[in-house]
């Protein structure tokens, strides 16, 4: 512990390179020789693969060259010389670029002083842009490798083979013109690198000082630490070596036979044969997929995972352990609704605030409060699971220790105490595709073993509760609840930078509940008013004077009770989505806009549903529905986040949500098959609409067979039948769900749903009552299934409304056979659309991120990478935070305007 | 070219007005957002804006654009060997 913090190091920045042998050998704390690890009695062996010297895992060792036991000595590397060096296969492409484009004889790049000049002027200003300098390098390397005479020292020069994955051939022509091929060995190719000067290594792309392009052919090899491939014992009792000390142990075993050969002075072939065989194994260590070799097996037949396989991919070390990471404090479970706890509120299940924890400094304040958890013990709730003292070691809470620890803790200790009402968690669902995705809850610890959320957050969160699963993460330090608190609490995202309007709000039950309390007409009595009032939370000192009173009972409109909630001096005006008569409308607008501050009789003379008008915190006139505090489109809830704060808009939808549960539950609102019933003189009339459209489909066929229907202007004959016919048929369901919409009435529940906006749309009405309509595929009629017809129930080329999927039936009435598979092929149409629509958007999603995530806002108000390379001068153009703007706009002029008019006339 | 009909894309409603900077402009550019050249968005010399105006490698260029959101948008980019 001690030393680890006197190691803390800020990192400022990193640089890569390509070691050097001298390097290697300098961070070497042992010289490897020996093919073996352990020796009979199951110590290490020196020299060998777990020298004590690279670091120990024994717990009963001590390192040999920092003297620090297994838990703190880092490991240190040790080193390998090779008898013969070898290419390194994650440079070979490299090598070979570098071969291509420098001189054989001098070991010059192949280009003129000019050229040179001229590349490297260019290379200077392009200093920050990785891919115009890729660009730069790739375009030196075209050129110089065409060059076939020096132009530094007149060398003839030869083109060069790449066999992959190490070898090099020279395409050699000899003086009689004869051309062979000439091997290059690694020896060789090293040389020819050496020679190349370090004022040409930046046209290469290289840097001399960090990587010399000799130094990616390897003389000396780093061993990695024993920690880094650490043996497991089994419970056999039988040790099993990590993969990478295999393969070490295969080289070293390759490397002693080839050194132990060249010594003994043996025949080149199979020196060359021992070098290639060295090649394999040290090429194998780095990369076991190396294309054009086969990978090394372990003694079972599973291929190792050697170096690059523990790097790569989706299971390798970036992946998994680097850009993701398992985390402690955190509880993933269901979740199911609870209208009752406030939008920023979670019930979290009482044993899984048992399990997880939040630290608390002691203080003078706290101690009696955490000296009481303590004694409670990890067993009973309110209590702690550990206990920190002053000087940083972690005690465990047990029966056994909780009186004795009750009795120590003082100020400087820190109690991590079980999670209770009112601690700052992070909640989050998955796929995480927007900032809403994870917001701060509060929490409220309750029984049962889901997590509880508010309706209203389902939307952000894009949850719904048939076996969804949430994660909750709690904030360790007093900074991370702060500021989860100050950024990320649910009301802060009432507003979505999406669109500049809510995002959270209202849905279903909430928006029908709120019509059914403020349309004309609907009155409550005291014990009604009492009770709504009671159960949303609304506290009133006073209730408000009765709007009438019938045989000497007082009863006050739902208007007036939703005028409670609202901010006192809150005034706005809005048509909303009942509104279908526009003349009325219109006349209640011209009066509010006339007179500004209209008396309130006046406005309830003209007082209609489908204009909502609010003077001074009091509703007089219109109806709630989703215009009111839906999502998306809420411009009451709007309104009240931009001029009263978050606060107080979370406290009125809390408080709105729960008055329209209230109401809707008490009036009762249900919906059923028989709430499509219509009166058999509306099926007559629905009838009647589809007979005329399909005698209208027969006549246009008609024409089109005799030749008389005119084309439309750009298109063909066909197209224009079947456009004239998709509009005649969508005419006719449109007609057909207005006679429907009018004889089911106002009062029918599923209209109702419909208009506010709660859930579902006219249409859907339609097709449960009167008729489903014309089923498509890509926006045509469908054409496709037997030859010249869908279904064989069909005249072959018959052009009929009934025949392509025209369905005349609703879900109510039922489908024949040939609708229903017509129906499918619709349905499934859709079905594969949404399923490609994911995988693509989400695709587009990842690249977009990818691409923009490191920009950000300087202080100055523009957009740039983080070399500083600006993106826009200012943000957005007009430097503006999306999520404070209008649906959009910078500002609302039209509010501003109101605002002070209503105010110069109060005044006078 | 007395043949070829003349054509000034400046003239296109979609090409929004380009501008070459005074050197003293670039100046206060630079010092404004606190920036090397390297760092300014870049045009290459075969932009048809870029030949229409005949600017050189090195020069800054004004875009006056047409903003949804802000009215008037100033762009600068500067001129980069093709």
């Amino acid at each position: 512990m001690i030393i680890m913090h006197s190691m803390k190091k800020v990192i400022g920045s990193i640089e890569f390179g390509v070691l050097s042998p001298q390097e290697i050998r300098k961070m070497s704390a042992a010289e490897i020789t020996v093919p073996d690890t352990y020796s009979e009695d199951g110590y290490p062996i020196d020299g060998g693969l777990m020298d004590r010297r690279l670091g120990v895992i024994d717990p009963n060792l001590r390192c040999e060259t920092c003297g620090a036991n297994y838990k703190e000595c880092p490991g240190h590397f040790g080193h390998i010389e090779l008898a013969r060096p070898v290419i390194h296969v994650g440079f070979a492409k490299t090598i070979y670029r570098i071969l291509e484009s420098t001189c054989r004889e001098c070991g010059r790049i192949k280009l003129t002083d000019e050229e040179i000049e001229d590349y490297l002027g260019k290379l200077n200003i392009n200093e920050a842009r990785k891919s115009e300098i890729d660009a730069l390098i790739s375009e030196i390397h075209k050129k110089a490798k065409e060059r076939m005479v020096c132009p530094h020292c007149g060398a003839p020069q030869f083109s060069i083979k790449f066999e992959r994955p190490t070898i090099y051939w020279e395409l050699r022509t000899d003086e009689e013109g004869n051309e062979y091929r000439h091997r290059m060995m690694p020896s060789e190719i090293r040389d020819r690198l050496e020679k190349i000067p370090d004022r040409d290594l930046p046209l290469l792309g290289l840097n001399p000082e960090k990587s010399r392009p000799e130094w990616m052919v390897l003389t000396v090899l780093p061993v990695p630490p024993v920690s880094v491939r650490p043996s497991i014992t089994l419970e056999s009792g039988i040790r099993a070596e990590d993969d990478l000390t295999h393969k070490l142990v295969d080289i070293i075993r390759i490397n002693a036979r080839l050194k132990q050969n060249i010594e003994a002075g043996a025949p080149q072939l199979i020196i060359e044969d021992l070098w290639d065989l060295l090649q394999y194994h040290v090429t194998t260590y780095f990369d076991n997929e190396t294309s054009g070799i086969p990978p090394a097996k372990h003694k079972s037949g599973r291929p190792l995972k050697t170096l690059a396989q523990r790097l790569k991919g989706k299971e390798g070390r970036f992946r998994k352990n680097l850009s993701g990471k398992r985390v402690n404090f955190s509880a993933r479970t269901v979740i199911s609704p609870d209208p009752m706890i406030s939008i920023n509120e979670v019930g979290v299940p009482l044993i899984v605030a048992m399990e997880l924890t939040v630290p608390e400094k002691v203080t003078e304040f706290n101690v009696e409060k955490l000296r009481k958890m303590i004694l409670n013990g990890p067993e009973k709730y309110p209590g702690a699971n550990y206990v920190i003292d002053p000087q940083g070691r972690r005690i465990r809470l047990m029966e056994s220790n909780i009186e004795t620890i009750a009795d120590m803790i003082d100020i400087g200790w820190t109690v991590e105490r079980h999670l209770m009402d009112g601690d700052v968690v992070l909640f989050n669902r998955q796929p995480s595709l927007h900032r809403m995705s994870i917001m701060a809850h509060r929490v409220r610890v309750m029984p049962y073993k889901t997590f509880r959320l508010n309706l209203a957050v389902c939307p952000p969160y894009n949850a719904d509760f048939d076996g969804d699963e949430m994660n909750l993460h709690v904030p360790q330090t007093e900074e991370a609840q702060a500021e989860a608190r100050i950024l990320m609490e649910v009301q802060n995202h009432i507003l979505s930078p999406r669109y500049g309007g809510p995002i959270i709000g209202g849905i279903q039950d909430h928006i029908s509940g709120g019509y059914l309390l403020t349309r004309e007409g609907a009155y409550f009595t005291k014990y009604e008013v009492e009770h709504m009032l009671m159960f949303a939370g609304v506290e009133v000192k006073e209730l408000p004077k009765p709007d009438k009173v019938e045989n000497g009972v007082e009863y006050w409109s739902g208007k007036t009770v939703f005028s409670l909630l609202l901010p006192e001096n809150l005034t706005i005006w809005y048509r909303n989505k009942l509104c279908d008569d526009p003349s009325q409308c219109e006349s209640i607008e011209k009066l509010i806009e006339e007179k500004l501050i209209p008396s309130e009789e006046e406005v309830r003379k003209v007082a209609t549903d489908g204009f909502v008008y609010i003077l001074k915190g009091k509703l007089l006139s219109g109806a709630i529905d989703k215009k009111a505090y839906g999502r998306e489109d809420g411009k009451l809830l709007d309104i009240i986040v931009r001029e009263y704060g978050v606060e107080r808009a979370r406290q009125f939808l809390d408080q709105v949500t729960k008055l329209a549960i209230w109401v809707i539950t008490h009036k009762g609102f249900t919906t059923g098959i028989d709430d499509e019933d219509l009166p058999g003189e509306a099926k007559a009339r629905i009838k009647e609409i589809i007979m005329e459209a399909e005698d209208k489909v027969q006549r246009l066929i008609e024409a089109y067979k005799n030749g008389e229907l005119e084309p439309l202007p750009g298109k063909t004959l066909e197209e224009t039948l079947e456009s004239r016919i998709m509009a005649v048929l969508s005419e006719a369901r449109d007609n057909a769900g207005k006679v429907a919409e009018r004889y089911l009435g106002t009062n029918n529940h599923t209209v109702i749903m419909a208009k506010t906006g709660a859930r579902g749309k006219i249409l859907n009405i339609t097709q449960m009552a009167a008729i489903l309509g014309q089923q498509s595929i890509r926006g045509k009629r469908l054409y496709r299934g037997y030859r010249s017809r869908v279904l064989s129930h069909f005249k072959a080329g018959d052009l009929g409304a009934r025949a392509k999927g025209f369905i005349v039936n609703s879900y109510k009435s039922g489908l024949t056979p040939q609708e229903y598979f017509f129906h499918a092929m619709g349905g499934r149409e859709g079905l594969v659309d949404t399923a490609v629509r994911t995988a693509q958007s989400g695709y587009m999603q990842r690249r977009l991120i990818n691409a923009l995530q490191d920009l950000k806002v300087d202080y100055d108000g523009s957009v740039r990478d983080p070399t500083g390379i600006v993106v826009q001068f200012r943000y957005g153009e007009d430097g503006v935070d999306p999520m404070k703007s209008w649906g959009g706009r910078t500002v609302n002029i039209d509010r501003i305007v109101t605002r002070t008019l209503i105010k110069l006339r109060e005044k006078g | 070219m007395t043949a070829k009909k003349s054509f000034t894309i400046f003239d296109h409603v979609l090409v929004p007005e380009h501008r070459v900077l005074s050197e003293e402009e670039k100046g206060e550019l630079l010092k404004k957002y606190n920036i090397k050249p390297s760092q300014l968005p870049q045009i290459k010399t075969s932009d048809p804006a870029v030949q229409a105006l005949d600017a050189k490698p090195g020069d800054i260029i004004e875009i006056k654009r047409k903003s949804p959101t802000a009215g008037v948008y100033y762009y600068y980019r500067i001129v980069v060997e093709d």
